[in-house]
């Protein structure tokens, strides 16, 4: 059998577990209608203005950083799967990129763009 | 060595000899997804139930005592519970990302449940891609809990979200490069493959020590990635209330629950897996008697047995640890894990090249 139609059989199992579920509460769960519960929960406190707003730009700084970084993963896991066979030259090819990659870490570590502020 | 596939294939032409092929493989379908559930509802069930008396031994309690001998249906009795509260609908949220935000969470930790090797052919998923599978499809989990946090509109549930965000991504990088290494080692992604090759020594013992800093790495950065103390500020109860998902209620809640607690599971099964020889008995070259001795042990005995020792790991660093804050977590990962988890990658293609070919 192949492993595509294993996965999606996964996925369906999982939605399906999720629904299931859902069913379940709702057949049993009870339903009350009273304004008060929607109140999101701030310490029994009104709240005050909406959570939809900027937001600090050092979580931003990181996520830029990740991406660049989650790239490169996408790129050494195909020569780390074949690496063996390419030996010391592929091993000085990705070294190369390697150093430019650590560059940029060492650049945003100098900048303190790892610093949290 | 027993094969699961003799269970399997048997099953396949009992079925055939009765029902044309589309039914069987139709029934072959459903009997997977049964199994799948099975295994995942009381793996959930088991490690509430072991955190909750793990934690309360930590702490010099008792912990769940009444329902059932040493309250070990306490668990049951909460998923019953759970089952039958009520779906509170919050005023201001953004309803149909709210409600996604749980089912993501969820669905994701289901699929890749589905990818481990509990035995030798007793596996779903067994793509030639696994490992990368597995980083792909767990880190699903994260936009789940970004929505969460977003479509809540609560302040905690925002401030939670984007703290967990920071961190999920963060640890990902170093949890990729400790796998990466294990890839390098194997030659191969296909997690079945990774398995068979550590018949003769697990990789932890293969690959030396550029090996070894990888498996803690892999510890550290798995166990954040779970978002477990003292990597818990997402939830940190004491500043957020419950983090990303203060506003759930009920089935919703159980859905975070079941997901966090089979995520501790999952990372200590790929650690498993990749690194401590997954259903493999231990063996030391040249005892053969010893090796004789291991072979005895079921292989499914010898997956969970290391497994629930990473489990166990994981407890004991949540119930010891206290708390990070943000600034040291970012720095812990970003200034310490990752540098040594580059420069491993290097120690280890090094290796590999010239010493262990």
């Amino acid at each position: 059998m192949s492993n595509s139609a294993l996965f999606l059989v996964v996925l369906l199992t999982a939605i399906i577990m999720v629904v299931a579920a859902l069913l379940i509460a709702w057949l049993l769960a009870p339903k009350s209608n009273n304004p008060l519960k929607g109140e999101p929960y701030e310490c029994g406190i009104p709240t005050r203005g909406t959570s939809w707003m900027q937001f600090k730009v050092g979580y931003y700084l990181f996520a830029i950083l990740y991406l660049v970084f989650d790239v490169e993963t996408v790129l050494l896991f195909p020569w780390a799967t074949i690496m063996r066979d390419l030996g010391t030259q592929g091993l000085a090819c990705m070294a190369f990129f390697f150093v430019i990659l650590t560059l940029g870490l060492a650049y945003a570590w100098k900048k303190g763009a790892l610093q949290w502020k | 060595m027993f094969h699961f596939s003799v269970v399997t294939n048997w099953i396949d032409e009992l079925l055939r000899t009765y029902l044309p092929d589309g039914w069987a493989l139709f029934i072959e379908f459903v009997l997977i997804g049964i199994a799948i559930l099975t295994v995942y509802a009381v793996l959930a069930l088991i490690l509430i139930y072991v955190e909750r008396k793990v934690c309360a031994f930590f702490q010099c309690r008792l912990g769940p005592t009444r329902v059932g001998p040493f309250g070990v249906f306490q668990s049951v009795a909460d998923m019953i519970k759970i089952l039958l509260k009520e779906l509170i609908k919050i005023n201001k949220v953004d309803p149909r990302l709210f409600r996604l935000a749980a089912y993501l969470v969820i669905i994701a930790s289901i699929c890749t449940f589905g990818a481990i090797p509990f035995d030798k052919g007793l596996h779903v998923v067994d793509f030639n891609v696994g490992v990368f599978y597995l980083l792909a499809i767990s880190s699903l989990g994260v936009v789940g809990i970004l929505l969460a946090g977003w479509s809540s509109n609560n302040k905690y549930t925002m401030i939670g979200a984007m703290r967990s965000g920071a961190q999920l991504i963060s640890y990902e990088l170093s949890c990729g490069l400790a796998l990466m290494t294990i890839v390098m080692l194997s030659g191969t992604m296909q997690l079945s493959t990774i398995v068979e090759q550590q018949t003769t020594a697990w990789n932890i013992f293969r690959g030396g020590i550029p090996a070894i800093i990888a498996f803690v790495i892999y510890l550290i950065a798995g166990h954040a990635e779970t978002n477990r103390g003292p990597f818990d500020l997402p939830e940190a109860e004491s500043e957020l209330t419950a983090g990303y998902h203060t506003e759930y209620s009920g089935i919703q809640f159980g859905f975070f629950y079941l997901a966090e607690y089979l995520n501790m599971f999952i990372i200590a099964a790929i650690a498993t897996t990749l690194f401590l020889g997954g259903w493999m008995p231990l063996h030391i070259p040249g005892w053969d008697g010893f090796n004789g001795v291991m072979d005895y042990i079921p292989p499914v005995l010898w997956f969970f047995a290391k497994t629930f020792a990473c489990v166990f790991l994981a407890l004991w660093v949540r119930w010891t640890m206290p708390r990070l804050r943000i600034d040291q977590l970012l720095k812990l990962e970003w200034k310490v894990l990752m540098p040594i988890s580059l420069i491993n990658i290097i120690l280890m293609a090094l290796w590999i090249i010239y010493i262990d070919l």
